[in-house]
């Protein structure tokens, strides 16, 4: 069976597939890491240029001269080399620093998005008029998804981040810098991407041990693309009556999972009702296809060591196929 | 000088050989390490530095290995050579062993063996505390490595952060107490260690020798040590609360019951910043030893390397939050730490043109410790630079957690600590083993270890940056970073060859090399006075010290040392002795009589490790049990070797000087110890007090409402009796000293009873109004501030019982106090700490 994906996921496959740089700080495509690429290509010439003149000095001191300066020029080289250039160019430095700092931060004019790092995946709650579809340590609601963020292109999105078990850390190098997810606080980051197009995140503070295994995309599309998937993934789940389901909820899925427009309504792994929809499952981890669906279900530890969901492998084939089948079609 | 010298000659008759043979027979005989199985029982610098520092090798070659297994799994992508559990497992201890078990305790072997030589003492003041310190080390390292063979290791990181590590759901098992506990134990062997050396530096210094005369080793030694001292006890209040939540779920860190655990990074940072430099700074101060000797002058700019030393001591204590760019802290915070963040890299700066500005007037002598110092110099200045990138918030909040900041780390650990350590490895050899190692291997031992530390860490800057978080047991190939990881690999098998070639030239075979000549490589320093191969004595007479490099500036130093004609030539009581001095100018003040061979301090910590490893296991009759033992051993320690009475006043110390044997109060060592180390215990309970603060400022409310606190009234009575126990101790020290010894012991006998009840009155409190330490945080804050408190005032009632036994068994007169004299300075303390406790439990909360 092919693997159904929406239209616009399916424009995105060749940026998937070809995807290298998308999980990269050397692939700008946000305002913070331009930013900071540019500042990192400064500092690295800056740091190239300072290295080479110390290292040429010292060479040139204990190898290189034809005899022994004078005390008066080494004091002299210790307050000029050692004090009195360092502290000119760090001040520089730092005033640089701070100064793009506000503008990094400054708050969002976009969507807000809360993001709540669990272990070992994402939750995601996109807030909506009157719901601030934050989880777990905030008020819940607005539009529930998983392991992917839809965002507008050129708008500042806020995400509001949190954590019901350990520390992680919300990471998306193509767009911008780090924020962890620490228990008992709600950390904010904006968003401002530059490109359409998927990135990659990463969890990049040790969870446990499918720390590794934590990633999760960002779609960014322009705005009227959004609101389109933001309308869509409100929607209750495409199919509500199948084999597939039933067997989902008799082998208690359903503790777990929520399918909206089914009995399904568990609240401890992700949103399964627009699974489909999604690039990819396991958080980031493998690209959505029945057959992937099928093996993880079965195994889900062989593909992500210390996951959270339980094996089903006990049960037969034919049967994990069917409930595989059916999550191939929620899109 | 030779002129002064003459007088004592006469005196001792220094020029007739015969003389001088039996006085170094005498010297011999008393400062020989014990043959046979006793020869454990030995507490001479020279043994237990050796074997600490061989003790440190052999953790780091262990932790060595580990990296190298990381390194085979992530050279390919999607690798799966090792589970991730065990991934886990080697990377937490990689981290832990290389900081806790190798860069630490190697400053502190490296300056038992070479400080008494730097300061041409014979010993440093508390020998049996450094070999303590060693079994203590030995005991805590293997228990937390060797936890890895049993997969039982902790696997959450050195950093440790809660909740991951603090809740049994996320990580069930011994790991994180293994941590917890078996470093606990050694941070203390690492103050034991801090205060020896603190006193050593500041008592131990030969005649003469002025602060501003001090090697500049010692310089860095002071101030390191001094880091230690008010940097672990943060950490050990930090691990007293983990501990404390993970055993008896009492909620620091947990946020549903009003803890945080960002409170931990604080506590871990405080102590963790400061021990990048803890690390960094002692190898410096071998490169400071070396490059004068290769550039044949003093150091060039001597004040402006030790302000810069000290400077740098102090402002790494105000950088952690550079390792929590990331938690959300408020901006303004963050400038502020990003700025420090950036001037520590000043007298860094400072202390790398003070080498180049004494090359740059030296006559430069190349040889193979020098080639290290220059690849330290050129890996050690790509970490500063990186660092200088990580201190800007915003590139940090990119480079945060990911391989870029183990590239930057690891060019500031490796080229600012081992390759200086391996310079100091081939420089001081000939004065551990009086021979040279090869300079052949040396060479080959450098470029191995230059090239394949360049080709492993140079690409994780890239891989980090393109996108690969640290703590990845493994990494997708569509990352890109395959390569990248291909050639790290392959660089630290390369590098990890060089390291082997160090080890071989070490331990092979010499057949019969000849020794080294004296003085090998024309040093002006005090320790190159050691002959090939050196006596256990250490020094043949302590010299009186006039210059910065006395074997260069003053004539015929080394012979008049060796002819005995400075002092303490001689044992003729046959007991071991080195001269204390005064703190500032090193006017003698008085002749230490330096305990030797015992098997004490080996039980003591064979003791106190098991309280530690007992309680790891919750095995807690046991735990008592051994807590009983290790105080008693302790006792028994103190009891038979300390404060001895002397069986004369003063004695002759050569050149016509007579120094007293026996000083109390702070003109002694044992005062100063005490002052140091409480210092650090004051650190360690403002760390507490830290906590009730940190949760007083992010709580609206704290105490919550409606929550009933200690109360006013049984903390009011604890602080009265407080007040009563402290001014028995001053008074028993007073009545003593002015030989009114009955009332000296009643004062002793009644302070002990009433610091007892003061105890049980501070813990009364909380008990009588029913704080339950799990309930939420406030309690168990509560409770750990009054614990500690009155665990002070017992300890304190068990000191002045065993002055009064000392003064009963006639081991305390009023002549010869120190045990009253340092008892009553931990009264001090006491009183300190109790007035903090009691304001912030009783009086705080009803004020605000």
């Amino acid at each position: 069976m092919r693997p159904r994906i929406s239209a616009i996921s399916a424009l995105m496959l060749p940026v998937l597939s070809g995807c290298k740089g998308a999980q990269s700080a050397f692939d700008p495509a946000g305002v913070e890491s331009e930013r900071v690429l540019q500042l990192f290509w400064i500092m690295l010439a800056g740091g190239t240029a300072i290295w080479a003149v110390v290292i040429g000095l010292s060479f040139y001191a204990s190898r290189g001269k034809t005899g022994p300066y004078s005390d008066r020029s080494g004091v002299r080289l210790i307050i000029w080399g050692g004090c009195v250039f360092p502290t000119v160019v760090l001040a520089g430095l730092l005033y640089w620093g701070l100064e793009i700092m506000p503008e990094l931060r400054r708050p969002g004019d976009g969507p807000t998005i809360a993001v709540s790092g669990e272990r070992f995946w994402w939750r995601v709650a996109y807030a909506v008029e009157g719901e601030p579809g934050v989880v777990r340590d905030l008020p819940r609601g607005g539009i529930p998804s998983a392991n992917e963020i839809w965002i507008p292109v050129d708008k500042r999105t806020e995400i509001l981040l949190s954590s019901p078990d350990v520390i992680h850390s919300f990471w998306v190098p193509s767009i911008a810098g780090k924020m962890d997810a620490i228990p008992g606080r709600v950390n904010r980051l904006v968003l401002e991407p530059t490109e359409t197009g998927v990135f990659n995140g990463a969890c990049a503070e040790y969870c446990g041990t499918a720390h590794a295994l934590m990633g999760f995309r960002v779609v960014v599309v322009p705005e009227d693309e959004f609101e389109a998937y933001l309308e869509a993934q409100a929607q209750p789940a495409a199919v509500t009556d199948s084999p597939g389901l039933e067997l989902f909820l008799q082998n208690g899925c359903a503790a777990c999972h929520t399918v909206r427009g089914t009995p399904a309504d568990g609240d401890v792994g992700p949103d399964l009702t627009h699974v489909a929809s999604r690039l990819s499952i396991a958080a980031g981890i493998l690209p959505t296809t029945v057959e992937n669906l099928a093996a993880f279900i079965a195994s889900p530890d062989h593909l992500k060591p210390g996951v959270e969901m339980p094996a089903f492998g006990v049960l037969p084939e034919d049967q994990i196929a069917r409930i595989a089948a059916w999550l191939g079609t929620l899109e | 000088m030779t002129g002064h010298m003459g007088d004592a000659a006469d005196q001792r008759d220094q020029e007739d050989e015969e003389v001088r043979r039996g006085q170094e027979e005498r010297l011999r005989e008393v400062w020989a390490a014990p043959k046979g199985w006793r020869y454990w029982s030995a507490v001479n610098n020279t043994e237990v530095g050796v074997w600490y520092t061989a003790l440190s090798f052999a953790f780091m070659l262990f932790a060595g290995v580990l990296a190298l297994i990381m390194r085979a799994q992530l050279a390919v992508p999607e690798n799966d050579l090792v589970s991730p559990s065990f991934y886990d497992q080697a990377f937490t201890l990689h981290g832990t062993a290389m900081m806790f078990l190798f860069a630490v305790p190697i400053f502190e072997a490296v300056a038992i063996i070479l400080l008494p030589q730097l300061l041409g003492a014979r010993d440093l003041p508390f020998p049996r505390l450094s070999a303590f310190g060693f079994w203590c080390f030995l005991i805590g390292g293997v228990f937390v490595m060797g936890s890895i063979f049993f997969g039982a290791a902790p696997s959450s990181g050195w950093f440790m952060y809660p909740p991951l590590t603090t809740d049994e759901t996320y990580t069930p098992g011994y790991g994180p107490d293994i941590w917890l506990l078996g470093l606990s134990f050694i941070e203390v062997a690492s103050l034991a260690a801090a205060v020896e050396l603190i006193v050593g530096t500041l008592k131990c210094r030969p005649p003469g020798m002025r602060l501003n005369l001090m090697p500049l080793y010692a310089w860095y030694v002071l101030v390191v040590a001094g880091m230690i001292l008010f940097a672990f006890p943060p950490l050990i209040a930090g691990d007293i609360l983990f501990e404390l939540e993970r055993m008896f779920d009492w909620p620091f860190f947990d946020p549903s019951r009003g803890g945080d655990p960002i409170l931990w990074q604080h506590l871990f940072w405080i102590f963790g910043h400061p021990e990048v430099y803890i690390v960094f700074l002692p190898a410096i101060a071998l490169v400071a030893m070396i490059v004068p000797t290769f550039a044949q002058r003093p150091i060039l700019g001597y004040s402006w390397i030790v302000l810069a030393a000290v400077g740098t001591g102090f402002i790494s204590f105000g950088l952690w939050v550079h390792h929590m760019y990331t938690t959300g802290l408020p901006s303004i915070s963050l400038g502020f730490f990003s700025a420090a963040s950036e001037a520590v890299a000043i007298p860094t700066g400072v202390q790398i043109f003070v080498f180049i500005a004494t090359l740059l007037t030296g006559r430069v002598i190349y040889s193979v410790p020098m080639l290290f110092v220059s690849g330290a110099l050129a890996n050690f200045v790509i970490g500063g630079l990186t660092g200088v990138m990580v201190a800007l918030v915003p590139f940090d909040w990119q480079a945060h957690d990911t391989y870029f900041i183990v590239a930057h780390l690891h060019y500031v650990l490796i080229g600012g600590m081992l390759f200086p350590v391996a310079a100091g490895v081939y420089y001081y050899w000939p004065l551990v083993a009086g021979r040279k190692l090869s300079d052949r291997l040396g060479r080959i031992a450098f470029w191995l270890m230059f090239i394949g530390f360049n080709v492993a860490f140079l690409p994780m800057h890239f891989s980090g940056l393109a996108g690969m978080p640290r703590r990845v047991w493994t990494y997708p190939e569509s990352l890109g970073v395959g390569t990248a990881n291909l050639i790290s690999s392959v660089g630290a098998f390369i590098f990890a060859a060089g390291i082997l070639v160090i080890v071989w030239d070490v331990l092979r075979p010499r057949g019969n090399e000849p020794y080294a000549k004296r003085n090998p490589w024309n040093a002006g320093t005090l320790e190159w006075l050691v002959e090939m191969p050196g006596e256990n004595w250490g020094v043949r007479s302590i010299p009186v010290v006039t210059s910065r490099y006395p074997i260069w500036e003053q004539p015929h130093f080394i012979e008049d040392v060796d002819k005995g004609r400075f002092y303490l030539p001689d044992a003729e009581e046959m007991k071991r002795e080195t001269i204390i001095t005064s703190v500032l100018d090193g006017t003698p003040l008085q002749c230490l009589r330096v305990p030797g061979p015992s098997f004490m301090p080996m039980v003591a910590a064979i003791f106190t490790g098991a309280v530690f490893i007992f309680t790891t296991f919750h095995w807690w009759a046991a735990t008592v049990v051994a807590m009983v033992l290790a105080a008693i051993s302790i006792m028994v320690w103190l009891w038979r070797g300390t404060a001895l009475i002397p069986e004369k006043p003063e004695k002759d110390v050569g050149l016509g000087l007579k120094l007293p044997l026996y000083k109390s109060g702070p003109h002694s060592v044992g005062w100063w110890a005490m002052f140091i180390t409480m210092m650090g215990d004051a650190t360690a309970f403002l760390g507490l007090i830290f906590g009730y603060y940190y949760f007083f400022t992010i709580h609206a409310d704290f105490p919550p409402p409606a929550t009933v606190g200690p109360g006013v009234l049984w903390p009011s009575v604890a602080f009265g009796l407080f007040a009563v126990a402290w001014a028995t101790a001053l008074g028993s020290r007073l009545s003593n000293q002015a030989g009114r010894v009955g009332l000296a012991r009643a004062l002793m006998a009644a302070g002990a009873v009433v610091a007892l009840a003061a105890s049980a009155a501070l813990l009364w409190g909380p008990y009588v109004t029913g704080l339950r330490p799990t309930a939420h945080v406030y309690p168990a804050t509560v409770w750990v501030i009054t614990i500690w408190t009155a665990a002070h005032g017992v300890a304190g009632s068990l000191m002045l019982g065993y002055c009064l036994a000392r003064s009963l068994a006639g081991r305390m007169t009023p002549e010869h106090d120190i045990d009253i004299s340092n008892v009553a300075l931990y009264w001090h303390f006491v009183g300190f700490t109790v007035i903090v406790a009691v304001a912030t439990l009783a009086y705080v909360p009803v004020l605000t």
